[in-house]
């Protein structure tokens, strides 16, 4: 089973890397972008019998940081 | 006092802080690899030293912070034993949830490495109890993701707990507050982004203000 696993800054966590883009796609010329939000993109491959609740937890404790992070497991 | 210092691949302070733990105390530490599960008996302070674990992948201390030897290192906190976590140390123990918070990307997406002014904040813990309340002090820092971060409650009870060792003078990171440096709720576990251990001898490093930290430890920590 194919996961993707959509990792981003909660809102009003200042993103500086999304700030930096932003401004270098001004930079660029590119007008109208209101604002930019990077975050990351985690491909698993599991096992068909790996539970939803064994993927939340893998969420949980490692692939995001839940301070600053929120998470979202799409299933390809 | 026996202290050790976990060695992470991608740490690169391991050294420093070993030397200057040797040159405070007379002794020189147990050099303890992350794949290892057992602390030395008897040991009174633990260091997770600066550098990369791990690459910064996934995040800065997120992979150190799940190694083996990491449970031994939350038991030792949880019995008292003082935990000193440097630069990368810091983010491995909040990654870890031995401390409140995160350590983002610094808020100018630059790598600051200079000496900084440091306020005091907390003189009573084992770790600062050399200092004075309110001291101005120098300290270098050499870090991308020192970004301090937590919600406006966590700094609110951090602050009102006196659990804010250090401050930076001026705004250094973006860090919330511009905190450098919180304890834990007992007191025994400090995490840091300056580094003490390169201000320990003013000849080699032009200034001493983190042997104080190492004097405290060995005389309150016995």
């Amino acid at each position: 089973m194919k996961l993707r696993i959509f990792v981003t800054l909660k809102p009003g966590v200042l993103d500086p890397q999304g700030r930096a883009i932003h401004k270098a796609l001004g930079g660029l010329g590119f007008a109208g972008v209101n604002d930019v939000r990077a975050g990351k993109l985690i491909e698993l491959d599991v096992a068909d019998d790996v539970s939803d609740a064994q993927i939340d937890a893998m969420c949980r404790k490692l692939l995001a940081n839940t301070v600053i992070e929120n998470y979202r497991v799409e299933r390809a | 006092m026996k202290t050790a210092v976990i060695v992470f691949p991608g740490s690169n302070c391991d050294r420093d802080i070993a030397v200057a733990l040797r040159d405070v105390s007379g002794t020189a530490p147990t050099m303890v690899w992350h794949a290892d599960t057992a602390l030395p008996d008897g040991v009174g302070l633990i260091a997770l030293p600066g550098g990369f674990s791990y690459g910064d992948y996934l995040r800065s201390g997120a992979i150190g912070a799940r190694s083996p030897i990491m449970a031994a290192v939350t038991a030792a906190a949880e019995r008292g034993v003082a935990v000193l976590g440097i630069c990368n140390g810091f983010q491995i123990l909040t990654e870890a949830g031995l401390l409140p918070g995160a350590l983002m990307r610094n808020a100018g997406l630059d790598f600051v490495c200079r000496d900084v002014p440091l306020t005091v904040e907390n003189a009573q813990s084992a770790f600062t109890s050399r200092y004075g309340a309110g001291e101005r002090i120098v300290i270098p820092v050499a870090h991308h993701d020192g970004n301090y971060a937590a919600d406006e409650a966590t700094l609110d009870w951090l602050e009102g707990e006196g659990r804010v060792a250090f401050r930076y003078a001026t705004s250094v990171n973006g860090s919330a507050r511009n905190i450098a440096g919180i304890l834990n709720a007992a007191g025994n576990v400090l995490g840091l982004m300056p580094h003490p251990e390169r201000r320990i001898e003013t000849a080699a490093h032009g200034g001493n203000d983190g042997r104080r930290m190492f004097e405290g430890l060995f005389e309150l920590v016995a």
